[in-house]
């Protein structure tokens, strides 16, 4: 086992690395690191999400950021760019982040932005550039296997490991591209900016999903889907009527507290079923979860571990989830069958489940409704 | 690629500054640096440089030296012709309203809506034809007892059209009508003289001919009523208020002459360039997948622009870029956002052909071997963009 390393200095024509660069400190430092290496950089930023009139709340893409990813651009002397993808993403992520809180799920975003716009769009943007590297922030390792093949790593710096985003990342993917900040920590990230005297370093660090401008994401609903967000009954397993919600965004599975229900035993949010606009709720029974299907499952390694055979590993199914030992059982078309060895709590229908051996990201999926 | 490897085909945005221009402008940070507005010696060798390029400019366009006001910039040139002029209008009650081009520069667009928009003022944009020509009929038919000021630019940034200018301005002179245009693009391949011509204000901008940014010029004819929008130390003949920069003025007037001086031999050899180029380009092409924006020949020597169906303008200059090509999509103001070019629309291209164009602009250090080299490469740069395009969105 080795870190995928080489000397692109030594070679007669310099490897082209592009960057995504979004202005922080993790992609900064990370164009710095690759420039460092010697090899030939480009930035890109994307242009992914701008509401009229919002354009300063994003999270990402404000003219601020730009001009903070041009000016550090500048200051690696790589050149820069801003492509555009504000209709796909709308397309292929705030319309999916849409419909599937209309579905009833709690979509986790950044997988599917990872899947669809930076290791697909991005990356034939970055391939069409003549790269042979697609390089970004993110805080994960790869890695190659004395017989060659690729392997995604957690991060070294376990607060932000992102592996759990990138579960979709296959060998042609894990080829071409580098993660250079996840084999050192957010601390040493932010040294390394001070070191490359990049006005980045202080920055905090960023956690709403970017195209909120700022707002909570139920005031996002409200405002891009007004029908999802409406009054409804809070039912239990039985279909009897408890009480009223104030719509399905504003709760969590296994959510307990501020549910406006006196019960003998404590109630529990088990799921929500979009179709009467219902919330259901059931006992600390109900909503432990021994076993779940996961849909749209990818390999890391193009195949399960152990082929079709069911194999342990550990899993987590939301991205700051510890993980848990379970039997994770593959399947057709896509799915695989998760058997926890101890039932877990509030497993949550359109959030990642992303399996593990080790520091060793597997592949994973999205949990399927029950 | 570093960047003395690179071949710059985007005169049409800016020039490099002319070692003549830098010699003559040093003197006046070094030696001449007095307030011009000064009564002592130091402010009188300052105002000597400033009133001699503003005489030499004066020849050269055929106007008289207190018709020449320096600004901060061309779009500063345009926003005091349309202000002041609109403004003293309504102060004198003479009218309220104001006639522009669709394709004009945003310095005019943006500052035209503004005034009527936020200010009360009555707006009439014109159509063009499909080479982005305005007819003058049109023209005739806009004006109104009430006009004001039309404001017409003398050659389009991104498609490179001139425009009929005198045509133009002798319509507004029969009708009482103040004339400007924006000549930003034009100044230096037009051997102007303005005392006989119908132009009432024309803006210039030195950095498009091989001087200093940081620096505008706005022709006023002696007697048009405009007031000053820049209001302060009564510089500039109580136009412009605000220290000159005199280096700045001095390199604008060295520029225009060296360009002026040259312009007959520069013009024929920059118009074979650009002929051979267009001949190349369309040549790489089936008919149907490239057009020449603006017109053929009504355009300026230097200019060349193409929409290439279903290419995004901006995504073309990225590859041409990092293939060691400076071009342009239009406008260097607008790159990086790709809304449809209002320019391309005007001019009556649909979705399939506006999504930003190509626009190769030459200028003096360019060759036969610059234009070989983007042949070579436009089709490396198009071919990966339609790799692109094909994967993503089949």
């Amino acid at each position: 086992m080795s870190n995928v390393q080489e000397d692109p200095a030594n070679n007669i024509k310099k490897k082209r690395a592009v960057v995504a660069m979004s202005g922080g400190v993790d992609s900064s430092v990370a164009a710095a690191l690759m420039v460092e290496q010697g090899y030939d950089v480009i930035g890109l930023m994307m242009r992914l999400w701008s509401e009229d009139g919002k354009e300063m709340l994003n999270r990402c893409c404000t003219p601020e950021q730009m001009d903070d990813a041009r000016h550090i651009a500048g200051s690696l002397g790589i050149p820069f760019y801003v492509v555009d993808v504000k209709d796909y993403f709308r397309d292929t992520i705030v319309d999916f982040y849409l419909d599937q809180h209309r579905l009833g799920r709690t979509p986790n975003p950044c997988i599917e932005c990872n899947r669809e716009i930076r290791f697909n769009w991005l990356y034939e943007r970055a391939m069409a550039l003549n790269a042979d590297y697609l390089v970004t922030g993110h805080y994960a390792q790869v890695k190659q296997s004395a017989d060659g093949v690729y392997e995604l790593h957690t991060g070294v710096d376990n607060n932000k490991d992102q592996s759990y985003v990138l579960h979709m990342l296959d060998q042609e993917h894990l080829a071409h591209v580098k993660f250079p900040v996840g084999g050192i920590s957010k601390p040493e990230v932010r040294e390394l900016a001070k070191k490359f005297d990049l006005p980045v370093a202080s920055k905090s660090d960023s956690m709403d999903l970017c195209f909120l401008s700022g707002e909570d994401y139920r005031d996002f609903l409200t405002r891009h889907v007004p029908e999802i967000n409406q009054p409804g009954p809070i039912l239990n397993t039985a279909g009897e009527t408890l009480g009223q919600h104030t719509g399905l965004p504003n709760y969590t599975i296994g959510q307990r507290k501020g549910l406006g229900i006196t019960s003998p035993d404590p109630l529990f949010v088990l799921r929500k079923s979009a179709s009467d606009n219902a919330l259901i709720l059931g006992s600390r029974s109900d909503v432990v979860t021994h076993d779940l299907t996961v849909r749209n499952v990818s390999w890391v390694a193009g195949h399960p571990p152990s082929h079709d055979e069911p194999f342990p590993a550990e899993v987590k199914i939301r991205y700051k989830a510890r993980p848990v030992s379970a039997q994770v059982i593959p399947g057709p078309n896509k799915t695989a069958t998760i058997q926890f060895e101890d039932p877990v709590f509030g497993a949550t229908p359109g959030q990642g489940a992303v399996f593990y051996n080790g520091t060793n990201c597997l592949g994973g999926g999205i949990i399927s409704d029950f | 690629m570093p960047v003395n490897e690179l071949i710059y085909m985007d005169y049409s945005a800016t020039t490099p500054t002319d070692e003549r221009v830098i010699e003559a402008m040093l003197p006046y940070w070094r030696e001449g640096w007095g307030n011009p507005s000064s009564s002592h010696q130091f402010g009188q060798n300052a105002k000597m440089g400033l009133e001699t390029a503003r005489r030499t400019l004066a020849n050269l366009l055929g106007a008289s030296p207190a018709e020449i006001v320096f600004t901060g910039s061309g779009s500063e040139a345009d926003n005091l012709a349309l202000r002041g002029v609109m403004l003293k209008a309504r102060e004198s009650g003479r009218g309220n309203h104001l006639i522009i081009s669709p394709i004009e520069h945003e310095a005019i667009n943006h500052t035209a809506h503004q005034l009527a928009d936020k200010m009360g003022f009555e707006l009439t944009v014109l159509p063009v034809d499909q080479y982005g020509m305005v007819r003058p009929a049109d023209l005739k038919s806009a004006i109104r007892p009430e006009t004001v000021l039309v404001s017409i630019m003398a050659a389009n940034n991104e498609i490179g059209t001139q425009q009929p200018i005198t045509e133009l301005g002798q319509i507004c002179h029969d009708n009482q009508v103040l004339f400007h245009t924006d000549a930003v693009q034009a100044a230096q391949y037009v051997d102007w003289n303005l005392a006989e011509s119908p132009i009432d204000l024309l803006s210039l901008a030195p950095h498009k001919f091989y001087g200093p940014k940081g620096v505008g010029i706005l022709y006023i004819r002696n007697g048009t009523p405009i007031i000053s929008t820049m209001t302060g130390g009564g510089q500039e003949n109580g136009q412009r208020a605000g220290t000159v920069n005199v280096p700045f003025a001095v390199g604008a007037a060295k520029a225009f002459e060296l360009v002026s001086e040259d312009r007959e031999a520069s013009n024929k050899k920059l118009q074979e360039l650009r002929d051979y180029l267009i001949e190349r380009v369309l040549g790489l092409f089936p008919a149907d997948q490239v057009q020449l924006t603006g017109h053929p020949t009504q355009r300026m020597p230097h200019h060349a622009s193409f929409a290439i169906k279903n290419i995004p303008g901006g995504d073309l200059v990225m590859h041409l870029d990092l293939l060691g090509i400076a071009a342009s999509s239009g406008s260097a103001c607008s790159s990086g956002n790709p809304i449809p070019s209002p320019v391309l629309q005007a001019i009556g291209l649909d979705d399939q052909w506006n999504a930003g164009g190509l626009r190769i602009s030459l200028g003096k250090h360019s060759s036969i071997s610059d234009i070989d080299r983007l042949i070579e490469q436009l089709p490396n740069a198009l071919e990966s963009l339609k790799q692109f395009s094909s994967v993503l969105y089949g």
